[in-house]
């Protein structure tokens, strides 16, 4: 599983830091990337799902595997 | 509408929410959800002539919508409840002396953004994290005032003690001065909805406060978030006087009763659910989510926009001078967006609440809301074995602009 977040979208709410953060950081103005090229570790999809789910910008997806 | 339709039918009843809805309502202010159940079926977008006259949307997408359609809709006066018309007049002769009044958050684009920059690291996770010890710590003290007793007021012995002393904190206020500055949020956000002589005197008192700081801080700088503003730049220029009131003052009502607020409120809630109280002690992992949801379900805060050129949303055909109010509550309870929408689910997966807002104008100080509420909860889990709200009658909610409970009596069981 894959994720990445478009900072396009990204208005720094931190939710999916807050809720995932072995899987995002932010920098000091809230902007999220995904950790580990949005490589989701095995045993953390769910969390992955949780931050999608969460992210009040719609901001997160899955990517489609290369 | 005109400005002149401000007061008369206030505290008369309520005979159809969709064309006259009034936010001060008693029954509202303790229970809105009715209401906006009804509007979503019926007039997603009410309107009223109450209070200066505003729309209030319904629905999340609406709400969302409006929300990122700065700066068509303006964020220049963000208050739900108009100052009075003298006060307007003051109003706009000082922006057009001074700029913005309270930047970020009364600012459009362009202007907006470096401000929002300016205070944002004071908010990033590292930077609240580390106001982390300071909050329990406060937390506890709090708790040995009455654990003792057996009683206590959640709303006005714990929830409402927090927030001002770590705002004040983070800003740089001598904290033995929270008991004063609350006292003037409190004068400014509550009474001052509807006392425009109470909203005046206690906004002198605050930027007066404000005022001095800047002077000895001018002085003698120290490692403050008054401080660093002053030493800051926007577009090559230090910020002015007015501004860094603006921001301080800023800082002092957002971060005050909308955190204590949600403290409250979710106290209020593990207090007379039962079922709820008993899953948090036995299953704390609950709490990132359970926080999120308490957020949602309890959303204390609504701000207003003012449109600045036509736009039609539905049915609803704003015109220049409109306000909006951005019922982020209400979104929040929107069955098509989220399942069993009046229920409290703790561990809540799909949860794209808007409490803290959306867009540009996101709340900067969700992640500081989220650690007071974190760490409040935790401690107060800690400490008490056990509680129950006493004498129901006596709680008192507020709303309008902030919804909150401000009396919350309680009986408790010490650890």
């Amino acid at each position: 599983m894959r994720i990445c977040v478009d900072p396009e979208k990204c208005e720094g709410h931190n939710r999916c830091f807050s809720l995932a953060p072995e899987l995002f950081e932010v920098d000091e103005l809230g902007l999220s990337r995904a950790l580990n090229g949005g490589v989701v570790p095995a045993g953390l999809e769910a969390k992955a799902d949780l931050a999608i789910a969460n992210c009040p910008e719609f901001a997160i997806s899955i990517a489609d595997e290369d | 509408m005109s400005e002149s339709d401000i007061q008369p039918r206030e505290g008369c009843p309520v005979h159809d929410w969709a064309t006259d809805y009034d936010v001060m309502d008693p029954g509202y202010i303790v229970d809105p959800a009715p209401v906006w159940r009804e509007l979503r079926d019926r007039c997603p977008i009410a309107h009223t002539t109450r209070w200066g006259g505003s729309w209030l949307p319904t629905k999340y997408d609406d709400v969302r919508e409006m929300a990122r359609a700065a700066p068509t809709l303006s964020n220049r006066a963000p208050g739900v409840i108009p100052p009075a018309p003298e006060m307007r007049e003051m109003l706009i002769a000082e922006v057009k002396e001074f700029g913005s009044e309270l930047p970020p958050i009364s600012s459009d684009p362009p202007e907006h953004k470096p401000y929002k920059q300016l205070i944002l690291p004071l908010f990033s996770p590292a930077a609240v994290e580390s106001y982390r010890p300071f909050t329990e710590k406060l937390a506890h003290e709090m708790i040995d005032r009455f654990i003792e007793t057996g009683r206590a007021d959640a709303a006005v012995d714990y929830a409402q003690q927090i927030p001002p002393r770590v705002i004040a904190h983070i800003i740089g206020i001598d904290g033995r001065r929270a008991d004063e500055f609350t006292e003037w949020v409190r004068g400014i956000l509550e009474l001052g909805q509807t006392d425009p002589e109470a909203r005046l005197k206690y906004r002198r008192l605050i930027r007066g406060f404000f005022q001095e700081m800047i002077d000895e801080r001018r002085r003698a700088p120290r490692d403050d978030a008054i401080s660093k503003l002053l030493a800051a730049e926007v577009d090559g220029e230090p910020l002015s006087d007015y501004t860094v009131i603006g921001v301080c003052f800023l800082l002092l009502v957002a971060g005050i009763d909308t955190t204590w607020s949600s403290i409250g409120s979710a106290l209020w809630h593990f207090a007379t659910h039962a079922e709820d109280r008993r899953r948090m002690y036995a299953e704390p992992e609950l709490f990132p989510t359970a926080i999120e949801e308490l957020l949602r379900f309890y959303s204390p805060v609504v701000m207003a926009r003012r449109v600045l050129d036509p736009i039609d949303f539905g049915d609803a055909h704003m015109v220049p001078g409109d306000k909006v109010l951005m019922n982020f509550p209400a979104a929040n309870r929107d069955p098509d967006v989220f399942d069993r929408p009046d229920e409290v689910v703790l561990d809540r997966a799909r949860n794209r609440h808007v409490a803290f807002g959306v867009g540009i104008h996101r709340c900067a100080g969700s992640n500081l809301a989220r650690m007071e509420m974190d760490a409040t909860l935790r401690v107060w889990f800690e400490r008490i074995a056990d509680f129950e709200l006493i004498e129901p009658e006596r709680v008192r909610w507020t709303g309008g602009q902030v919804r909150g409970p401000r009396i919350v009596p309680m009986r408790v069981v010490a650890a």
